[in-house]
């Protein structure tokens, strides 16, 4: 009976060792699912909102077109006006083509049909941008387009 | 002479964890992009060549003037109401003399049906703003899905977004997205 006392008296330490593995645990999951913002801005977007806008399916498959005005930052150097930005950099309307010929040779074979492009566009910026850029496109043939708009009550 | 090695001591690696966690915390981005998607035509030869020239009953003439303003058919309307317009032009059912012609199809799982041969034809000016432009374009899209829904509704009885691949691919033939944006006019002048 004494015994059995003496084992009740001393509550065992909660172990904490398997601690690192579930934070670990998480850890890998926000490392898989974080993409870092694979391009820096160099004009600024405000996206406008559309109540029909669908999710993109495939982000592999999608390239994205920039106009906006320029950065805060940009702006002394270039000005207000919308402009196009490629990848890292400005770009002027002939080199879409180039583009969407560079970003088509880097899909698979197969994929190649489906390549979209998301042209994410400045709600002030005017048509007459966008409509270039559009027959640049139509040019270069990539004829999947997604104006990229944010739904209403959604984060972004 | 085997010397005792001291256990390491792994309470801190939790911390470890912690702070590199917190860090892709932070850093993470999920955003999910979505948009607007639309197939644009293939560039024509000739630009002077109209293409297919449609019926005026079957085209419904949708315009984003330069000041933003909505025009439908020449009639300046309010945003709004371009859906339910859209909407009543595209519809499908019985021929009617006003409405588009109507195409018969043969379509899996639903049998002979009336295909809506209307176009919507969607102009803009270079000084539209993008904002307007889209505006109209979510409209349409509407327009199309509630079309899209109520087809789904007769037919199948469900909503467009719980049928499976081929009943979806029988909705999307009988009631195709059918916008035409007309080759770019400038009518400010200058390139």
């Amino acid at each position: 009976m004494a015994k059995f006392r003496k084992k009740s008296k001393e509550t065992p330490a909660l172990s904490t060792s398997s601690l690192p593995d579930i934070v670990f645990m998480l850890l890998f999951f926000f490392m898989v699912s974080t993409t870092m913002r694979e391009v820096e801005m160099q004009v600024k977007v405000d996206l406008p909102s559309a109540s029909e806008a669908v999710k993109l399916e495939k982000k592999s498959l999608v390239s994205y077109i920039y106009v906006g005005p320029p950065t805060t930052q940009n702006r002394a150097k270039y000005g207000d006006a919308p402009r196009i930005q490629l990848n890292d950099s400005f770009a002027q309307l002939g080199l879409i083509g180039e583009f969407v010929a560079s970003e088509r040779e880097k899909l698979d074979e197969r994929d190649r049909p489906s390549m979209t492009i998301s042209l994410k566009a400045d709600s002030k910026t005017k048509m007459g941008i966008i409509t270039d850029v559009k027959q640049a496109l139509r040019r270069a043939n990539a004829l999947n387009l997604s104006y990229a708009a944010k739904r209403p009550g959604g984060a972004e | 002479m085997a010397r005792k090695t001291p256990d390491i001591n792994a309470g801190s690696m939790a911390d470890i964890a912690f702070l590199l966690l917190i860090f892709f915390l932070v850093t993470t981005t999920m955003n999910v992009d979505s948009g607007i998607s639309r197939t644009l035509p293939p560039l024509v030869d000739n630009p002077q060549d109209d293409g297919i020239k449609v019926k005026e009953r079957n085209s419904l003439q949708v315009r984003v003037s330069g000041n933003d303003m909505v025009l439908v058919g020449g009639q300046r309307v309010a945003l709004r109401q371009v859906k339910d317009l859209a909407k009543e032009f595209a519809t499908f059912g019985p021929e009617q003399e006003h409405l588009p012609e109507k195409e018969e199809k043969e379509i899996p799982l639903i049998g002979v049906f009336n295909v809506s041969k209307g176009i919507i034809s969607l102009q803009n000016d270079r000084s539209t703003s993008y904002e307007a432009y889209l505006a109209v374009q979510n409209e349409l899209t509407k327009a199309y899905n509630e079309l899209r829904n109520e087809f789904s509704h007769r037919y199948f009885g469900k909503d467009f977004s719980e049928l499976n691949a081929d009943e979806r691919k029988a909705v999307l033939t009988a009631v195709p997205t059918r916008i035409s944006e007309a080759e770019p006019v400038d009518l400010t002048g200058k390139k």
